[in-house]
């Protein structure tokens, strides 16, 4: 399915979560539904008129699980997307490639995570520890290429790849520094957020050094809570409760995975995941990045959102660094104010899902860091997987 | 003890071979750092796999390495890590990229973590891990 054949035949009509925290003490199940529920109210639809879905592939509360809690009769159409927050944009994608196919007519997009005190993921779990403190001793897979040489968790492969744009680009840490006091703003301004002290540069570059060059202030925060979203087609949306959030255009490209190091730098940055979904995306939407008065990016650390400035287009290539620079990203002055809820930095970690929420509220003018007159929203998907973004208008 | 100390993991997660990985370890164990080379194009790959990306091609032949590159980017972990890794930390970890033109993660042995750097010129060496596995480190080339 071209991008083309979804351009402005879905919406967003309602939203819902849960409250986000360090632990919440509650099932995965029970937070999921808490949020679809939360959406469901939200857009004025009966949980039971929900005919299709659309989770994470890794999401732990499946279309069985579903059915037993909502009773859906018409659920008749589900899919999940692949990559983890690679996917937490092409999540959208696929819904609004279904609407428009006519395959569904009320999709339901959820993500609930509990990976605070108590990671709810892999084996042991709920038992606590870190996905990546629970390793096989055996890889058979291609975690076997770099965990037994001490590489072995996300923020270690991520450093590779930042350290990398450092070493093209000069990119420094200033420039993480301005990203991670951005959000941190944008999230003191956020009752949802998790992360609300006030944050300098100086706090910034005093946080220790983990996997250099990332400090503890350049990672993402790992929370409890889940985000559930209703999508409609385009004319239904016009009679419900809220202002629509139309999904303008949709991409997904495959690309390279910072896991396999091996392979990621097999190609040129500007022929792999993330630049060949904007291509993409612009094309088929008609705009260009210079139309955004918002955007969100997979802040899962913060040279990912200067690389991401970059893959995109907002920045050109090795400038994304400076595009930060001088609160280039923070609301209400910078020239492109990004991730107005905190982001995955400083309000929660839903896979991403937290911030595609927030780009609603965005185009309904309901933010608490609210883009005067915003009418076009980016979202993007972690830019270092196989990956997708979609762009939201009023 | 608490919960999350039965859950941790505690030994040093080595490889388990594969039917695609088999010949790359088996060289291994002999001192050997081999990469797949695409009988019909030429061009090396690594991790190994059954096809060659660039045409297509299933007929490969695993050639010996120069064993020499230059470090592609790197970092050094300061921990959290694993139990097995906290004894070494601070340490290295780097992506060469091999005179092959493939990249390969590793570490540099007897590089104290300020004198890594990117361009490094690096060989490669063999640290018997276990009765199977031997892992392919590297040291700074003069």
């Amino acid at each position: 399915m071209s991008g083309a054949s979804i351009r402005d035949r879905a919406a967003i009509v309602g939203i819902g979560q849960t409250p986000f925290a360090k632990h919440l003490g509650r099932s995965e199940y029970d937070m999921a539904l808490e949020a679809i529920l939360a959406a469901c109210a939200d857009a004025g639809i009966a949980p039971r008129d929900i005919d299709g879905t659309v989770r994470y592939d890794i999401e732990t509360t499946d279309e069985e699980q579903l059915l037993a809690a909502l009773g859906n009769p018409l659920l008749r159409w589900f899919a999940s997307s692949a990559w983890g927050g690679g996917g937490s944009a092409s999540v959208l994608v696929l819904a609004a490639g279904a609407i428009a196919a006519g395959l569904a007519t009320i999709v339901l997009v959820y993500r609930s995570r509990a990976r605070g005190k108590h990671s709810a993921y892999g084996k042991g779990q709920h038992l606590g520890g870190r996905y990546w403190e629970r390793l096989d001793t055996a890889l058979p897979g291609l975690n076997g290429w770099h965990v037994p040489h001490g590489l072995v968790s996300a923020f270690q492969e991520m450093a590779m790849i930042a350290m990398r744009h450092r070493i093209e680009y000069g990119t420094t840490d200033d420039q993480y520094a301005e990203v991670a006091v951005a959000f941190r703003e944008h999230a003191r301004l956020n009752p949802n957020a998790v992360m609300r002290t006030p944050m300098t540069i100086a706090d910034h570059h005093a946080s220790r050094m983990i996997s250099d060059p990332l400090r503890l202030l350049d990672c993402c925060i790992e929370t409890d809570g889940a985000v559930a979203l209703i999508v409609t087609s385009a004319e239904r949306a016009r009679d419900l409760r809220q202002r629509p959030a139309y999904i303008l255009s949709g991409a997904m490209a495959g690309g390279g995975h910072h896991i396999r190091l091996s392979t990621f730098y097999e190609r040129d940055r500007f022929d792999d995941g993330a630049p060949r979904v904007a291509r993409q995306l612009w094309e088929t939407a008609g705009v260009g990045p210079e139309d955004v008065d918002v955007a969100f990016f997979y802040d899962f650390f913060t040279p990912l959102v200067i690389m991401g400035l970059e893959d995109y287009g907002f920045a050109p290539r090795g400038e994304g660094g400076a595009f930060v620079e001088g609160g280039g990203i923070a609301w209400p002055d910078g020239r492109l104010p990004c991730n107005t809820n905190g982001g995955q930095l400083s309000e929660a970690f839903v896979h991403g899902f937290n911030n595609t929420v927030e780009a609603v509220r965005q185009v309904r003018g309901t933010s608490t860091a609210q883009v005067d007159g915003c009418e076009l929203a980016f979202v993007a998907g972690g830019n270092t997987d196989p990956t997708g973004a979609v762009l939201l208008r009023r | 003890m608490s919960v999350r100390d039965a859950v941790l993991t505690r030994g040093v997660p080595l490889p388990l071979p594969t039917r695609d990985t088999d010949a790359f370890y088996a060289a291994a164990r002999e001192g050997v750092l081999v990469f797949q080379r695409c009988s019909a194009c030429g061009r090396f790959r690594h991790y190994p796999r059954p096809l060659c990306p660039a045409c297509l091609s299933r007929e490969f032949a695993w050639m010996p390495s120069s064993g020499r590159g230059t470090v592609w980017t790197w970092t050094i972990v300061r921990g959290p890590t694993l139990p097995a890794f906290e004894a070494a930390v601070p340490y290295n970890v780097v992506d060469v990229l091999m005179d092959e033109g493939v990249h390969f993660v590793s570490q540099v042995l007897d590089c104290p973590p300020e004198e890594i750097r990117a361009g490094m010129p690096v060989r490669a060496v063999f640290v018997t891990a276990s009765v199977d596995i031997t892992l392919v480190k590297f040291r700074r080339a003069e």
